[in-house]
């Protein structure tokens, strides 16, 4: 249940997905996404199922992993492809009392569900399984860069965004070692109507917020006792640098978008 | 005596799929008797933790099944929950999961769970608050205004109160202060006498289990290597060695006296008390002044 959350998890590795640059990977990633949106028909989304198919495939991220990290969203998945089967007029498939189905229901709903999932399984491949969350910061931190002229706290937005990230796994995994821990005393998270179910979640609740506020306190010292004064005359051990790679995979993705797009005009 | 606790053939992986898999735990079997003092021992990751969740449902086995008075505690008309207000787990750092206003309420949570009337739930808060050393006063205190061994002791006391007939404790010890630790074993030590109820003790410190336990249960490596009496354990030192576990200072010195010195003594001492007991008894024999 709460271990299937796998958000803000990062699978090592060394594969071209690995290695690209974080602020490619981001530019990439948003452009996917507005692809997504810009696909029609069978074309343009199978340019955009290849495209997904061969990351999974070369980043060698288990199918099982994106499968289950849709798990939580499969519900909304479900219910935006029933609602268009239904809303679509068109020519009618099957029609019992108030509810027709048509064959332009059907084809959107489809389409509505499968981007939807490929939005999801991408942006997880490309971006949270496939680059460490330091990396993604300092890429975030990069292309806001220009924001700094109006005084807009980059850095520490990017400081803040990294901790955030780090600190979801071991939050998740201290949820779940404390509602073991209750669970030992007879609590009962499952059973009850609504307001007894939140009234079970103070056990849980209390010993939570305190020990994240006891963590941030512990490492809010440490970056103090480092000398941590935010971003002024601050260098980076790891320098980020465009490598051949990262041409090679911009070109590449700028090819797909365009036929994605021509198709989609044609 | 009867058997209490029957672990068959446990097996647990973390993570099966992710590049992260583990066995934490791979084909452990054993049986705990009525009444027993058992010690679980191992180093650091050999699966303890993992091992106790299993034998009260918290954690379900990959493979392997957990016996509760010869009933399969997986079997899907068992009552799970009623079952853990019988086999009391303490977990490790138990300070950490404290949250009632005051340390009254939070030692009544488990009995309260259990349905009891308001005069049941007060004898038991008592009864644990004065095994465990908590005074009168402390218990309308906030549980957070008190020391880290306090705290300790009000979630062992939440664990007592629901008077399991098995009592599991997780490494009770660790991050304590000697005198700490001594009061903590002193309690359970007391409670196992005065009770007769079952405890398994688990820690990666031999010095604590060493004069409190009947039997040792050794893990290495996610395997159950070892299971018999305390005396046979120590005689393997060499091994205990070699799994990253360390004998008890009185065992080594005794060890060093027989080996180097040739003197004719048992190897198996583990407490001061009969170490004691044996030196008298060659002094009284004029072997050694
Ligand atoms: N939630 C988890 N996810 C993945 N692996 C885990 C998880 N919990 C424990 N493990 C792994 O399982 C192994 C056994 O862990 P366990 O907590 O049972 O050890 P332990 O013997 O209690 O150790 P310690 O003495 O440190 O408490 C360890 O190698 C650990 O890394
Ligand atoms: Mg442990």
């Amino acid at each position: 249940m709460i271990k299937d959350i796998t958000l803000g998890q990062y699978f090592p590795g060394e594969s071209v997905i690995h290695r690209i640059d974080p602020r490619v990977k981001i530019i990439l990633t948003l452009a996917y996404i507005v692809m997504l949106f810009v696909a029609k028909g069978p074309i343009g989304y199978g340019i955009c199922l290849a495209a997904l198919i061969y990351m999974i495939a070369v980043s060698k991220i288990s199918l099982r992993i994106i499968l289950r990290s849709m798990k939580p969203l499969l519900f909304i998945i479900v219910f935006t492809a029933i609602l268009n089967m239904f809303y679509i007029p068109g020519r009618i498939l099957v029609e019992f009392w108030i509810l027709r189905i048509t064959y332009e229901g059907i084809e959107t709903a489809i389409y509505m569900a499968l981007r939807i999932a490929m939005l999801i399984s991408g942006t997880f491949v490309l971006l949270t399984y496939t680059t460490s969350p330091i990396m993604l910061t300092d890429g975030i931190e990069h292309l806001l860069n220009p924001l700094k002229k109006l005084k807009f706290p980059v850095h520490e937005l990017a400081m803040m965004m990294t901790i955030a990230l780090r600190f979801i796994p071991t939050l998740i995994e201290e949820t779940d070692k404390i509602m073991s821990a209750q669970k030992a005393r007879g609590a009962d998270f499952e059973s009850g109507n609504l307001i007894n179910r939140a009234r079970a979640l103070v056990p849980i609740l209390v010993p939570l917020f305190i020990s994240a506020f006891r963590r941030a306190d512990e490492l809010a010292v440490a970056m103090e006792c480092r000398c941590y004064r935010g971003s002024v005359g601050r260098t980076r051990l790891k320098v980020l640098k465009m490598q051949p790679l990262d041409y090679i995979a911009i070109c590449v993705s700028l090819v797909l978008c365009v036929s994605i797009i021509l198709s989609a005009v044609m | 005596m009867s058997t209490i606790i029957e672990a068959r053939s446990l097996t647990y992986t973390y993570g099966v799929g992710t590049p992260f898999e583990h066995t934490a735990l791979d084909n452990v079997s054993f049986r705990i008797e009525e009444g027993e003092f058992v010690g679980i021992i191992g180093h650091t990751g050999s699966g303890k933790s993992t091992l106790v969740q299993m034998l009260n449902g918290l954690v379900t086995p990959s493979s392997g099944e957990v016996y509760f008075r010869d009933k399969n505690i997986h079997d899907k008309d068992y009552k799970l929950r009623d079952m853990r207000f019988k086999v009391g787990l303490v977990f490790q750092y138990p300070e950490y999961q404290l949250f009632e206003e005051t340390v009254y309420r939070d030692i009544a949570f488990g009995p309260k769970n259990m349905g009891l009337s308001e005069s049941e739930i007060d004898d038991r808060v008592r009864e644990a608050a004065r095994f465990t050393g908590i005074r009168e006063e402390q218990l309308e205190k906030s549980p957070f205004e008190l020391s880290g061994g306090q705290k300790r002791r009000v979630a062992i006391a939440g664990v007592l109160a629901m008077r399991p007939e098995v009592l599991i404790l997780d490494e009770p010890t660790s991050g304590l202060d000697p005198r700490g630790r001594e009061r903590i074993l002193e309690l359970i030590k007391s409670y196992h006498r005065e009770r007769g109820t079952t405890v398994l003790f688990v820690t990666h410190s031999m010095e604590d289990i060493a004069r409190t336990v009947e039997r040792l249960i050794v893990l290495n490596e996610s395997k159950l290597v070892l299971d018999d009496i305390p005396e046979n354990v120590f005689l393997k030192a060499d091994f205990l060695d070699s799994i990253g576990l360390d004998v008890p200072q009185i065992t080594k010195v005794f060890m060093l006296l027989s080996e180097k010195y040739g003197i004719n003594i048992p190897t198996s001492v583990y407490t001061v008390k009969y170490a004691k007991k044996i030196v008298d008894e060659l002094m009284a024999k004029g072997e050694i002044k």
